[in-house]
């Protein structure tokens, strides 16, 4: 291997990239706007849920009611009805997801200590939301009817939770973390895989198998660049993810920048090798959107929890580079984990680099046909 | 191995599936020859290239190029030539300067060799005053120089150059020529291929190809005179319809039609007045013939017409 070459491939990689302000943008841009679009637009929480209330009893413990559920923040009344038939058109259009109805006696049946319902109608074509808004319900009613009786019953076992590491709950906090994973795993592939590909197709490519070049060199020259314009990818996202959307970083931002760099390793040579194999940049991007956006998404652990996964699919989920890297992040942002724990999927992670940078050396042949 | 061999090629076939592209091909190049491939578009030139170069594998036989055979010692071959493929090859969106120092680069030339050579390169092309242009914003023929620079830029045993001169204006080809005699002078073996028939003459040895076969091999004077039959050219105004009614003539060889001209090998020079006659039959009227000596494109055109 001469470093002449490598320096050589790589100074004239990174002029092209320079002069064309397509994959400039494709570098710097194209990852920060993924962060802003998903980062934003997913969440978990629920939040000011739409809320309807028919309220038959028009008291002031009605209206007690009420004013809880509003003021735990989960709930927002955008309308009263006054008779039963509006109901289903308020959940039919969507305009209401929650509607609270209180009965004519409600009042009453409190005041001389008496039992009564409550109707609340959930819209349950979002099970996730449901279930959630279910739990919210259930509090703020439990809560209202012991100030109501005026005494607190005092369960036998009091479970004390605390939630570590994410004490707010905010999905937001394990999210982003996540789609850093998923955003650079995308971008890695992407950006290598037009550039072997590229040079079949312009012609550059003969010429360059006819000189002394060697495979290696031709690959980690090709390599070099991509991994620095990925390295600052991961540097704005993360502080995207400090400033913007405050999730605290409890952990080394030197052994996320480590390990960030093992998994760019990886990625980059995943595009390279399917550069090499596809020969072709509209098949080569195709491809290493599907093979990466996807397993990043939905298998790794991202947005579903691994555990919960078939045991087949749980073992197929170890071949996903993703996966350690979400692991990693995760770990690294919110339970500010050490190397030492991360070990396994540090290793696991090189490896995979090392196994497709090998394969993709294999694969490049110095031959048109 | 004869050491004055530059290029040895031995029972070399390549074939794509059902076609044959090479087909059973043997030569000897010697050092400091401007050897001149000549040939139709599928003929197999581009692949003769691609294989004596190390950038294909053969389908079966050998060859040797700079003493490294083809089939094992690829990488050797790779150090020691320069090749400029048929397509440019070179990257549009850097410099002439960049792509020169890149490939400067990739061949390991000495750092202290550089200016002299680069200087010289870029001087005998006239592309001084374009060093800092886009390669993509150069001319067809400066394009073509360019690429000849990066390929000598390591100064070469041996020069692959596939039709260098495709899609070039007249006066840039004569240039481009002209570097390749001063090449010669300094013992380079030069390997080019070439569509056009009358550049071949500048060739001191061709080599005429036609479906994957050589069908003449000898220095272009020899070549003329292989035909060993008269070549008449003809007049008619009417020039067009004549060739069939001559090809339909005993003795004829080939004909072939330029502009209102007809050039046409015939096997005994008194064969003129029949061919005459029979025009004047179907109304076409000659109006003046010479003897005259057959250029490149006559010969290869007799020599398919006669397979």
């Amino acid at each position: 291997m001469k470093f002449i070459r490598v320096k050589a491939i790589a100074k004239k990689e990174l002029i092209q990239i320079w002069r064309d302000p397509l994959s400039l943008a494709m570098a710097f841009l194209m990852p920060v706007m993924l962060l802003f679009i998903f980062g934003y637009a997913i969440t978990l929480d629920v939040n000011n849920l739409k809320t309807v209330v028919y309220d038959l009893d028009k008291s002031s413990l009605s209206r007690e009611l009420v004013d809880s559920f509003r003021a735990s923040g989960n709930f927002e009344v955008v309308g009263n009805i006054h008779e039963q038939k509006e109901i289903d058109s308020y959940l039919d259009s969507g305009k209401a997801f929650v509607v609270i109805s209180i009965p004519k006696d409600f009042s009453e049946k409190l005041k001389t200590g008496r039992d009564t319902s409550l109707q609340v109608i959930v819209d349950g074509s979002d099970s996730n939301t449901a279930t959630i808004a279910l739990g919210y319900i259930s509090a703020i009613t439990d809560m209202y009817s012991q100030r109501i009786k005026g005494v607190r019953i005092t369960p036998l076992i009091d479970p004390r939770v605390r939630v570590w590491y994410n004490p707010e709950l905010k999905s937001r906090n394990f999210i982003i973390p996540g789609l850093i994973a998923v955003i650079m795993a995308v971008i890695t592939a992407l950006l290598t895989s037009l550039t072997i590909a590229r040079e079949w197709e312009r012609g550059t490519m003969e010429q360059l198998i006819s000189t002394p070049v060697k495979v290696p060199e031709l690959i980690l020259g090709k390599l070099i660049p991509y991994f620095f314009i990925g390295f600052i990818d991961v540097i704005f996202s993360v502080l995207l993810a400090v400033f913007l959307f405050e999730v605290p970083l409890r952990g080394s931002p030197l052994l996320l920048m480590l390990l960030s760099s093992i998994f760019l390793f990886g990625g980059l040579s995943l595009g390279i090798l399917i550069s090499i194999v596809a020969k072709s940049q509209l098949v080569a991007s195709q491809i290493s959107m599907i093979a990466t956006f996807l397993p990043a998404f939905l298998l790794s652990g991202f947005m579903y929890s691994i555990s919960n996964m078939p045991k087949a699919l749980q073992i197929f989920t170890l071949a996903i580079p993703s996966r350690y890297f979400v692991t990693m992040l995760k770990g690294i942002f919110l339970k500010g984990s050490t190397l030492k724990l991360l070990l396994f999927e540090t290793m696991l992670l090189s490896a995979f680099g090392l196994f497709v940078f090998a394969v993709a050396n294999k694969k490049f042949r110095k031959k048109v046909i | 191995m004869n050491t004055d061999i530059s290029i040895k090629i031995f029972n070399l076939t390549k074939s794509f599936g059902n076609i044959t592209a090479v087909n059973n091909l043997n030569l000897g190049i010697k050092k400091g020859e401007l050897f001149g491939l000549v040939g139709p578009d599928g003929a197999g030139k581009t692949t003769i290239m691609r294989l004596l170069t190390a950038t294909m594998m053969p389908s079966s036989g050998e060859a040797w190029v700079a003493g490294n055979s083809i089939l094992s010692e690829g990488e050797k071959i790779k150090e020691k030539i320069g090749y400029m493929s048929q397509k440019f090859g070179l990257y549009e969106d850097l410099t002439v300067m960049e792509n020169i120092i890149f490939y400067a680069d990739l061949y390991e030339v000495p750092q202290k060799e550089r200016p002299q050579r680069i200087e010289r390169l870029l001087g005998f092309s006239n592309l001084t005053p374009f060093k800092d242009r886009l390669a993509g914003r150069l001319s067809g023929g400066m394009k073509q120089k360019l690429g000849l620079a990066c390929a000598l830029i390591h100064t070469p045993e041996v020069l692959f150059l596939d039709e260098p001169t495709n899609g070039v204006d007249p006066v840039s080809r004569r240039d481009f020529w002209k570097i390749l005699y001063d090449l010669l002078k300094e013992g380079v073996t030069i390997f080019v291929s070439t569509a056009y028939l009358d550049e071949a003459e500048r060739c001191t040895r061709i080599c005429l190809m036609h479906k994957g076969k050589i069908l003449m091999d000898d220095n272009p004077a020899a070549i003329k005179r292989s035909l060993g039959m008269p070549m008449v050219e003809m007049w008619s105004d009417d020039a067009r319809n004549a060739i069939e009614i001559i090809k339909g003539i005993d003795g004829v060889q080939s004909v072939s039609l330029y502009g209102n001209k007809l050039h046409v090998a015939i096997s005994r020079s008194e064969l003129v007045d029949d061919i005459i006659i029979n025009l004047s039959r179907s109304g076409i009227v000659i109006r003046g013939h010479r003897e005259i000596l057959p250029s490149i494109e006559d010969i290869f055109i007799s020599q398919v017409e006669g397979q």
